[in-house]
């Protein structure tokens, strides 16, 4: 009998459909995973018992009933937990929310719960999203089940644990800078960010507004197409919600990329990565080559300052929108001898050393007198970048890079210096600025064993062409492997 | 020395829109604390905007009344500062770019005609309310505070106007217009004892003749028109003896004191707040297209000014055609002349009888069963000779509280004058028939006697002979 948690999102439905097993066996198999890894891996901040049993049986009953919800039903599905869930315990990885249950369920968790899929639980995050490596969590780091030593990446490090090690055959990350591309890299898993605007923000505990998306960490491309499907659409709740109709990009997963134009990101795929990332790299691109793409190299000259940029943007907007954590309304609040007192204390107590660093960043870019020489300037610098990918677009219909300049860093080897932690989404910011979508897909392992991402990145609302290409590159590169259960007793 | 002061004014309009700003809550007022709310108006976490676009539409008409330019594409911003009772600690406002700019308003004072500017109108929303409990009810010595969200997140419009004011009479002239107009547009309560329109003043002293501006301090929680103009007297005042004794006035924000009837001091402004605006990521442009624009203009109804002129034109004076218009009178007018009343007639009737009434019972001029067609036929009762004055205002205090038409209660009542020429012939006969001696004297010229046989035809007719008439047939028989 295989192993239920090794299975794809896709091989389970079948398993689900064929009647070989239910939900109920299949989220039992996963919670025994969980039981098994997470003391060392510590990748759920809140296990939903109850509410996991329920769901389970309530797809069991469906699919008992002949319905099909979609490819999700009786799915056990994680979610990071920077997206609200009523009556589930939701902190964002941080102090300030400690105890805080959500009266509402953000869209794409409504959206899940209307697909069949069972929530098992809502996983670690670094605080507030902030932070490449999953060790800013105000309740301890999670770590990388191919290398216990090692972190899994940031900020949805919980998520792409839970996929990697089998505590969840599918979850939902969010993404401002890398946050679900960069840890699933590390992970040696799927991890994509959709077009800004293609998947509601509602009910996402906002990091930086702007820049801010939720998207799959998936063991397949294929599952990515799968989740994706079933969050994705437009939200009255969400201003800033795609109007259209969704793209269509199931379809394109088996047309290989023979014909296709795809562009090497010169500035992001030299300089600063690490020798064995780059070889995986190069190989990867040649194999596309092989297939029939043609490859060209291509300059993103203003990416240059796209950390730079990044690094005034996010900061201002969560300035703005951690600013809501006060103690008055809800979470935990620190008594002060007047109203202001209490605010100050609360929010010092509350917000761990990153979060306090960008909220201090962010007002003094925003503040009178520097507005216009940071803020102003990055949003400038904003405007250039897109031009430049959509200059890039129009000669190529995809993108490529490495997804991290690095393979997984032990645990440790960054907190004290938060520059070299921000380099570790160097690869992955400037398709935030751009609003645009990417996907990390695996694609090899580095000396140490540890597994390596390659990005793809197409135009906005070019999905269909990005899981196109992502697909071809899955297949190509051959790898498909866990992590050994080296983390078992 | 003598000085001018420069004065302008930020009004907030709290709109009458049934869900709030930025989410579907009633934004209804006198509710239980807290039970309009929601995620989004709480600032819950994860919560999200999305704008209600009838307060756009009405930000619009308010413009559009005010001769504004629309921008055809303006930003919301994040105003940031840290408040207990504004849920998300930024209030979604406008900044650099808001949706109607460039307007004005003319206003008379004191028989002046000016031209006052309005730089901008722009749309934000409301903050809740805090209810400080126990001490003198002021948060420094409170025990504890309560809140009530219930108005966080309720739309209001923020019209500012250029320092064009020149004295307090001219800026209440200023707010007064500018309630008449949103009260026109129906786009607001427009309820200053409710606090759906509130005023911050800012003034400054130059001498006469002076173009440079003084030291501006701004005022606070005028919550009337008349607080107002009063708070702006007190301080001109209060800078004028500061300034005569060469005491440099400090810029700061001052608080005005109804009961004591003075400004003191609120907090200093040497370090000006610094609200970090930036454009809210969370929503998109506001698109007000050419199309969409001249819809709303083509819906505006006649605008207070408009509507004065026209009525002069008909021949009010200014002051009874401001009084209608400022009554929200207007339409009861119109239709009354349009019926066939004369306009000064009917205007009397409105801004004398039917105000003291409505002033004497408390109500609203729609509770009460006055129309139109009504006043023009109590006019025409009165100038056929069917009422006196003195029975017309019985009876339209009858039509006011609802017993009929001004003919009907006029019957019922018996108000109706003896106007029947026959009718009256014969009373006139049977009174000099009773009365030869004074009949005689009558006859042979002796005007003397006419009162006395008035009397007579009025006691005949209990009082309701036409006075004009029975005098007329009288004289004739001499």
């Amino acid at each position: 009998m295989t192993d239920l948690t090794d299975l794809t999102v896709r091989q389970a439905a079948e398993l689900l459909r064929s009647g070989e097993t239910s939900a109920v066996e299949l989220l039992e198999a996963v919670k025994e995973q969980a039981a098994r890894t997470e003391a060392e891996l510590h990748a759920y901040l809140t296990l939903d018992q109850e509410g996991a049993r329920a769901a389970a049986v309530a797809a069991d009953e469906s699919f008992g009933r002949g319905e099909d919800l979609g490819p999700l039903q009786g799915i056990p599905v994680a979610v990071k937990d920077n997206m609200v869930t009523r009556g589930v315990e939701t902190t964002a990885g941080s102090q300030v929310l400690a105890g805080y249950t959500p009266p509402y369920d953000a869209t794409v968790v409504k959206g899940l719960r209307a697909g069949g899929a069972v929530l098992v639980g809502k996983t670690n995050l670094d605080e507030f999203a902030m932070g490449s490596s999953t060790e800013n969590s105000a309740y301890g780091p999670s770590r990388n089940p191919w290398d216990t030593d090692r972190v899994p990446g940031g900020s949805s490090g919980g998520s792409a644990v839970t996929v990697a090690a089998g505590s969840a055959l599918a979850a939902l990350g969010s993404d401002t800078g890398g946050s679900i591309r960069q840890p699933a890299s590390l992970c040696g898993v799927v991890g994509m960010k959709p077009t800004y605007g293609l998947v509601s923000r509602y009910g996402l505990i906002a990091f930086a507004s702007s820049l801010d998306q939720i998207g799959p960490i998936t063991r397949t491309v294929e599952d990515s197409v799968s989740v994706l499907e079933t969050i994705i659409g437009h939200d009255p709740m969400d201003a800033t919600s795609y109007r259209g109709e969704a793209p269509e990009f199931r379809s394109g997963l088996d047309e290989g990329v023979s014909g296709i134009r795809i562009g090497v990101v010169r500035e992001l795929s030299g300089e600063g990565i690490e020798p064995d990332v780059l070889d995986a790299f190069t190989r990867q691109v040649d194999r596309l080559s092989d297939a029939g793409a043609d490859i060209v190299e291509v300059s993103l000259p203003s990416t240059e300052y796209a950390l730079s940029t990044y690094y005034l943007i996010a900061p201002a907007e969560c300035s703005a929108n951690l600013a809501r954590f006060d103690g008055v309304r809800y979470g935990n609040r620190v008594d002060g001898g007047t109203v202001e007192e209490m605010m100050a204390r609360t929010r010092h107590a509350g917000f761990g050393p990153e979060v306090t660093r960008r909220v201090l960043l962010g007002t003094y870019a925003l503040s009178a007198g520097y507005y216009d020489a940071f803020y102003g300037q990055a949003q400038r610098v904003r405007t250039l970048v897109i031009a430049d990918f959509t200059e890039a677009y129009a000669n190529v219909d995809a993108l490529v890079s490495p997804t991290s300049p690095t393979t997984a860093f032990a645990l440790g080897a960054r907190t004290q210096d938060p520059l070299s932690m921000y380099m570790s989404d160097i690869c992955t910011i400037p398709s935030n600025l751009a609003g645009d979508p990417s996907i990390s897909v695996p694609v090899g392992v580095d000396a140490k064993g540890l597994p390596i991402g390659f990005q793809v990145m197409a135009q906005a609302l070019g999905e269909r062409m990005l899981f196109r290409v992502a697909a071809e590159v899955e297949r190509l590169a051959e790898f498909r492997r866990l992590p050994s259960r080296k983390v078992a007793p | 020395m003598s000085y001018e002061a420069v004065i302008g004014i930020e009004t907030h309009v709290e709109l009458k829109t049934r869900s709030k700003m930025f989410c579907g809550c009633s934004a209804e007022f006198g509710a239980e604390p807290n039970t309009h709310t929601c995620p989004v108006c709480l600032g819950l976490p994860g919560a999200l905007p999305v704008p209600n676009e009838q307060a756009i539409e009405w930000i619009v008409a308010i413009g559009l009344a005010l001769d504004s330019t629309i921008a055809p594409w303006s930003v919301f911003h994040r105003k940031n500062y840290f408040y207990a009772d504004m849920p998300k600690n930024y209030q979604i406002s406008q900044f650099d770019i808001p949706i109607c700019s460039d307007g004005h308003l003319d206003v008379i004072a004191e028989g002046e005609l000016a031209r006052i500017g309005v730089t901008r109108v722009h749309m934000e929303e409301d903050t809740g309310k805090s209810t400080h409990v126990g001490g003198d009810g002021r948060i420094q010595s409170a025990d504890y505070t309560l809140l009530d969200f219930n108005r966080a997140g309720v739309p209001l419009v923020e019209v500012v106007s250029e320092p064009d004011l020149r004295s307090p009479a001219q800026a209440r002239a200023y707010v007064q217009e500018l309630r008449e107009i949103v009260a026109t547009l129906d786009v607001s309560d427009a309820r200053l004892e409710e606090g759906s329109m509130r005023f911050d003043a800012n003034i400054s002293l130059r001498p006469q003749g002076s173009e440079a501006l003084g030291v501006k301090v701004e005022i606070k929680n005028m919550n009337s028109f008349r607080s107002l103009e009063r708070a702006l007297t007190f301080e001109i005042e209060r800078q004028r003896r500061l300034l005569d004794a060469g005491t440099p006035v400090s810029q700061e924000t001052r608080h005005w004191d109804e009961a004591a009837g003075v400004t003191h001091s609120m907090r200093s402004k040497e370090e000006s707040s610094d609200y970090r605006y930036f454009m809210e990521p969370d929503l998109v442009p506001i698109v007000v297209s050419d199309e969409w624009r001249e819809r709303i203009r083509a819906g505006l109804p006649e605008l207070p000014a408009r509507q004065r002129v026209r009525y002069i034109a008909l021949g009010l004076d200014p002051g009874t055609a401001a009084t209608l218009v400022a009554g929200g009178l207007g339409s009861l007018f119109e239709v009354a002349v349009g019926a066939g009343g004369k306009a000064r007639t009917v205007a009397n009737w409105l801004t004398g009888e039917v105000t003291a009434y409505l002033r004497r019972e408390g109500g609203k001029l729609s509770d009460t069963s006055i129309s139109g067609e009504a006043l023009a036929e109590l006019c025409r009762l009165v100038d056929g000779g069917d009422l006196s004055i003195s029975a017309a205002k019985t009876v339209l205090e009858g039509v006011l509280s609802g017993e009929g038409s001004p003919r009907e209660v006029a019957e019922r009542r018996d108000l109706l004058q003896l106007s029947d020429v026959g009718v009256l012939e014969a009373v006139v006969d049977e009174v000099l028939g009773a009365n030869p001696k004074e009949a005689d004297r009558l006859r042979t010229g002796d005007m003397k006697v006419l009162g006395f046989l008035m009397g007579q035809v009025m006691r005949a007719t209990r009082g309701k002979a036409d006075p004009k008439l029975a005098n007329e047939m009288l004289r004739s028989r001499a």
